[in-house]
């Protein structure tokens, strides 16, 4: 079988994007196997929908798709009513005040485990917005074009985000001390 | 601007995504106010204890040879597409049989030679074996089922442009059993089938512009015997996975009775 050059374009520009795409369906899924299985698809959906690929950003685009992929995945295989099935941001807006948030000093003692398992059990569109910016280090702009919402919303998500990840640290880490 | 707005924006401060004129109101209150100092000096904290933890996961080896895997079969998979885009074929009549395809023929495809090499009869007969294939695959291996040639015959009346000659060799042991419309080459064919015990052959035939007689030529492909001649005005092709001696036999005795006076 000769190498198609779709092949083989597909290979040298989405495929260097892999390690995001399985550390993003990796921190969604929360699960290895089912990590692996969401990435495969994901990359089979991108290879088919490639000659639409119009140039632009390589890595927003897959994760668009792997994004996708891993909601549609989560959707037919969780429980409805599962921990963190829907977050509404706007009923929770206003109870999260930086108030319970730990000192800095137990934020720079906080292990590594420690860490994974509070973002772990974050909703997931936090857990999203804060794997895509402190994990991949994308702008609020590939963001918000990987979830599909605008700016303002990426800016207010991640404030957010961070805020819920340093109340659950800072319960974790009172605990433990 | 207030403790409340600062609040809101010193995780866009932090992330140096706020435009000009909010970065230097935030600064401005960040100056005066300690607690939202305080408040930047803690999301400072938590992103770097967030690097210095280095949280993100590579992907696994077995990954990267899955997703190896299975480029490999949607790459071969895309090949009897371009065959048949390739000739303006009706997309919609090869879903459905695609996958059946894919599954059993992925080994088979990956042995297909770079398209644009191929002769037209290279061409042609990797669309009669997937044709062959398909037919017995998707369970349309006849639009019209009739063991009498007077049947099968007048059914291809209006739908084709051509009327194929049809001959039943039931007394040879390879009974006529049906025929259905087909698509070769960019046209509309006319498909028989026959039956040779548990077996059946499908004989693929349209016009021949040249009128030219050319002798058969046998192949085989992944199991499957194809053969094609041209005689009497037609082209014919025949697939089937009888042996390649019952289905030289059958053609034998096909030329035989489509052209007595030539053979």
């Amino acid at each position: 079988m000769p190498e198609t050059p779709k092949r083989e374009r597909f290979e040298q520009t989405v495929l260097p994007h892999l390690d995001a795409a399985y550390n993003l369906a990796r921190w969604l899924t929360r699960n290895d196997q089912d990590a692996q299985d969401v990435t495969q698809e994901a990359c089979l959906r991108a290879f088919r929908f490639f000659d639409g690929y119009q140039g632009g950003n390589m890595r927003a685009w897959f994760l668009t798709i792997v994004r996708n992929t891993c909601y549609t995945w989560l959707h037919q295989n969780r429980a409805p009513g599962g921990s963190d099935e829907v977050f509404d941001e706007e009923i929770h807006s206003t109870d999260e005040s930086g108030g319970a948030s730990p000192e800095i000093q137990a934020l720079a003692g906080a292990d590594r485990e420690t860490l994974r398992r509070a973002l772990e059990e974050l909703p997931e569109v936090f857990r999203e917005v804060l794997v895509l910016r402190e994990l991949e280090g994308m702008s609020y702009k590939e963001i918000a074009d990987v979830s599909s919402v605008s700016l303002g919303t990426v800016m207010s998500r991640l404030a957010r985000a961070r805020t819920r990840l340093r109340q659950a640290l800072g319960a974790s880490l009172g605990k433990e001390s | 601007m207030s403790c409340e707005l600062t609040q809101r924006f010193v995780s866009g401060y932090l992330d140096g995504e706020l435009d000009l004129v909010r970065t230097i109101e935030v600064e401005a209150h960040l100056k005066s106010c300690e607690f939202c100092a305080r408040e930047l000096e803690n999301q400072q904290a938590l992103r770097e204890a967030l690097r210095r933890s280095s949280l993100g996961y590579a992907a696994p080896a077995s990954l990267r040879n899955k997703i190896q895997a299975s480029l490999d079969a949607a790459t071969a998979a895309r090949v009897p597409e371009k065959v048949s885009a390739w000739h303006g074929l009706q997309m919609w009549r090869w879903a459905a049989a695609f996958a059946v395809l894919v599954v059993c023929s992925v080994a088979a495809w990956q042995l297909l030679p770079g398209l644009p090499a191929l002769s037209s009869n290279q061409r042609l007969a990797a669309e009669v074996f997937s044709s062959h294939v398909r037919s017995l695959e998707a369970n349309h291996l006849m639009d019209v089922v009739s063991t009498d040639q007077h049947t099968v015959k007048p059914w291809f009346d209006g739908k084709l442009d051509f009327s194929p000659p049809v001959e039943d060799l039931a007394s040879d042991g390879f009974p006529l059993i049906g025929g259905r419309l087909d698509y070769l080459g960019g046209r509309e064919v006319a498909a028989l089938v026959y039956q040779r015990r548990k077996h059946f052959i499908n004989v693929f035939v349209w016009p021949d512009a040249s009128g030219s007689s050319a002798a058969s030529v046998m192949e085989s492909r992944q199991g499957y015997n194809l053969v094609r001649w041209s005689r009497g005005g037609f082209h014919f092709w025949a697939a089937s996975d009888v042996s390649a001696a019952d289905l030289a036999e059958f053609v034998r005795l096909l030329e035989t009775r489509i052209s007595p006076g030539t053979t």
